[in-house]
């Protein structure tokens, strides 16, 4: 069990690992709970090493009912413990989501603030990796728009290894929502990274970051598609289009200040992410970048998302998702305005 | 292997040992008694070419035209003995790894491959076949099966005496998923609705990495009684007992006596899936217990042995395994990419304002890449 420090380069998944590898070290209350996530150390191997270090006390194993594993965090919770369940694949949350919505919400309101449930749910999401159905899909606005839940996606290596202790020592309940195609990319983690700054005594859990600067236009994503957008901002800027990336990294609550302090400068925006754009993340910056910024804006915010059809066939999936091509189009779509 | 708990292999029905040799039991002998020398060589042609059709699957995901598979492979006996005993009218709720039930349905072996190659969600008409789509998400079909069984009841198709119309309801799914609320909401469903339900449990003893002493302190068939649900062991290498327990409970079903819970003691042989690599969590002196104990090995020396198993049978269901390998193949490679405009059809029964809308822009957004040239599309 030895603590690792100094600067490396490493996949997200490890940097998940190693961050939760940090918070079982630092806290004996902290528990990791879900299916195959022991000996196989899960299907993407994120808790890889944990169970043989920790002990199937720490690294639990459990039966296979997700409905069970959020339940029964919730009771450990009550108790004293910090559960991090993991959900193996986005499609698989939903015989949970009557104990995440009704129970793990709300405890905290419903007890007046007697009874916290501090319990991390982590969902590996998003598509892109040629599966089959349940596999690929973005659920993150259901719980977005669940009020009591913190819901969050890094983006990097640097920002999962760290965000991940910070949802661990959070006090409310957090969605912790993993770019699943995004696990093998590397990254540089600061493995010394405070959880907290020293200066304001802020996690910065709760704040977007401007990942590239810009001048012509905001582009903003989260999770699977910062990367993509980065991507756009290299071909736009070939072309002499200065694009400002966005990375939200926190869905509830949402940063909508440091979008609108940027689209100020901009006066175009244009929103991406993977799941639908119907009733989408998109569509809530949409409405509050219109509100707080309408006289600055030179274009209608656009979105580019996943349709209003269950995620597809594999086959297709690069079709549904937002691509290169698809989110340049929206880019030349605003600045013609 | 002599364990205790959920792994104890004591109180299978057993009507064909390890080596291929006669049982006898008193209620389920007479079940098959019917079975003569050319229905148990029709059973060996199953489990033969299910078998070789999963290793060609394999093969083909490993060749990548497959983005998935996930073998029946070890699981043939509990597929086929229990496939066999329905009749045509009766309705099967299948999990995701039913080949071998899938061909008993006359489901053509091909097809099931349209799922896991990434082109279709389903891949069958089920009412063709009476096999539901595959569920991917554990358990949920145990419902929807209880109350199809309901429906059938309300239909007057239980109980009637008349064997070609008197229907059961299957449901198949593994060890797993008896942890899951939804199985055990079908056993409470089916229970206190009488509903004509087979609930037919394959416990492989493994969820992907999970033993099931993960799932259970007792054996998965204990689960049954204290629903008030009948329950039965049986030993799911065996097929003539598969073939038994099934029979039996079917009987049971379409006469109106209700569910039954049949737990059938078998092994994943293979790995979870293609994606799956069991070293990691199961020891290789395990994977040879079982290897000895293959079901199609057993069913092999029963013929054998009593002088049923002629070399013109057995050259002829090679040739006819190599057939149908090539014919697999041929068909996989055959099957064309969907159309994406595809995506959008069938979300609703008739037109909707917003698919149709966001299918017209997707249409005319890719039109826009093909006239090339000069204002096309990066
Ligand atoms: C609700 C749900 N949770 C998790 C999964 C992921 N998953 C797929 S198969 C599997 C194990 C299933 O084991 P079992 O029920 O024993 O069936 P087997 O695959 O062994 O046939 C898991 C956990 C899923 N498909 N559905």
């Amino acid at each position: 069990m030895s603590t690792t420090t100094g600067t490396q380069r490493i996949t997200l998944a490890k940097a998940i690992n190693l961050g939760l590898r940090r918070a079982l070290e630092s806290d004996p209350k902290v528990l990791l709970m879900g299916e195959d996530i022991g000996a196989l150390g899960g299907v993407f191997r994120v808790t890889d090493g944990l169970y043989k270090d920790f002990g199937a006390d720490r690294v639990v194993d459990t039966p296979l009912a997700e409905s069970g594993i959020v339940g029964t965090a919730i009771g450990l919770a009550l108790r004293g413990y910090r559960s991090v369940c993991e959900i193996q694949f986005d499609g698989f949350i939903y015989p949970a989501f009557d104990q995440i919505t009704t129970q793990l919400s709300r405890m905290h309101y419903r007890s007046q603030g007697r009874l916290s449930l501090p319990v991390v749910i982590r969902v590996p999401y998003g598509g892109g990796i040629g599966a089959i159905e349940h596999h690929s899909e973005s659920p993150e606005v259901l719980f977005a728009h669940t009020a009591g839940l913190r819901v969050v996606s890094p983006s990097t290596p640097a920002d999962a290894y760290v965000m991940i202790q910070q949802a661990v020592a959070s006090p409310d309940p957090v969605l912790f929502f993993e770019p699943k195609g995004r696990y093998w990319d590397k990254g540089d983690v600061d493995l010394d990274a405070p959880l907290v700054d020293a200066s304001t005594g802020e996690t910065g859990l709760d704040r977007a970051v401007v990942v590239r600067p810009g001048t012509d236009l905001t582009l903003v994503g989260y999770g699977p598609t910062v990367g993509t957008c980065l991507k756009v901002a290299d071909a736009a800027a070939a072309e002499g289009t200065s694009i400002e990336v966005v990375d939200l990294r926190t869905l509830s609550p949402l940063d909508a200040a440091t979008v609108a302090e940027s689209v100020r400068r901009t006066g175009r925006c244009v929103v991406v992410h993977e799941a639908p754009v119907l009733y989408g993340t998109g569509a809530e910056v949409a409405a509050r970048i219109t509100e707080e910024c309408f006289y600055h804006l030179q274009a209608p915010v656009l979105r580019v998302g996943g349709f209003h059809v269950p995620y597809p066939v594999s086959k297709l999936e690069h079709e549904y998702l937002p691509s290169l091509d698809r989110i340049l189009d929206a880019v030349d779509r605003s600045l013609a305005y | 292997m002599s364990q205790t708990g959920p792994l104890t292999d004591s109180g299978l029905v057993q009507l064909l040992t390890p080596a291929g040799v006669r049982v006898e039991h008193p209620d389920y002998s007479p079940r098959i008694a019917h079975l003569d020398a050319d229905a148990l060589r029709g059973m060996y042609r199953d489990m033969v070419l299910v078998r070789r059709f999963d290793n060609e699957a394999t093969a083909l995901q490993r060749q990548g035209e497959l983005g998935l598979w996930a073998q029946s492979l070890g699981q043939e006996a509990a597929q086929i003995g229990s496939g066999r005993a329905l009749a045509p009218q009766d309705y099967v709720f299948p999990s995701y790894r039913e080949h071998g039930v899938a061909h008993t349905r006359g489901v053509d072996l091909a097809d099931l491959l349209r799922l896991f190659r990434g082109i279709d969600h389903g891949g069958w008409n089920p009412a063709d076949h009476n096999f539901h789509l595959y569920t991917l998400v554990i358990a949920s079909h145990t419902l929807h099966a209880t109350g199809y069984a309901m429906g059938v009841q309300r239909d007057g198709l239980v109980g009637t005496g008349d064997p070609e119309r008197d229907m059961a309801v299957v449901a198949y799914f593994g060890d797993g998923a008896t942890s899951q609320g939804d199985l055990n909401e079908a056993l409470v469903f089916s229970a206190v609705n009488n509903a004509g339900l087979v609930l037919f449990c394959q416990n492989n003893q493994w969820a992907i990495s999970e033993s099931t002493t993960h799932q259970s302190r007792a054996p998965l068939a204990d689960r049954g009684p204290g629903f008030g649900v009948p329950s039965v062991r049986v030993d799911g290498n065996d097929v003539l007992a598969c073939y038994a327990v099934t029979a039996e409970a079917l009987e049971r079903a379409r006469s109106g006596g209700g569910p039954t819970l049949i737990e059938a003691f078998t092994y994943r042989m293979g790995a979870h899936t293609t994606s799956d690599d069991p070293s990691r969590y199961r020891s290789s002196a395990e994977e040879e217990y079982w290897r000895q104990r293959d079901p199609i090995d057993r069913l092999r020396a029963l013929l054998v042995a009593e002088g049923e198993l002629p070399a013109e049978f057995e050259a002829g269901l090679d040739a006819d395994s190599d057939a149908l390998g090539e014919r697999i193949r041929a068909a996989v490679h055959a099957m064309g990419r969907p159309s994406t405009s595809s995506m959008f059809v069938h979300v609703y029964a008739g037109p909707n304002a917003i698919v149709d809308a966001e299918r017209a822009w997707f249409q005319e957004y890719e039109a826009s890449f093909l006239g090339g040239g000069e204002g096309a599309h990066r």
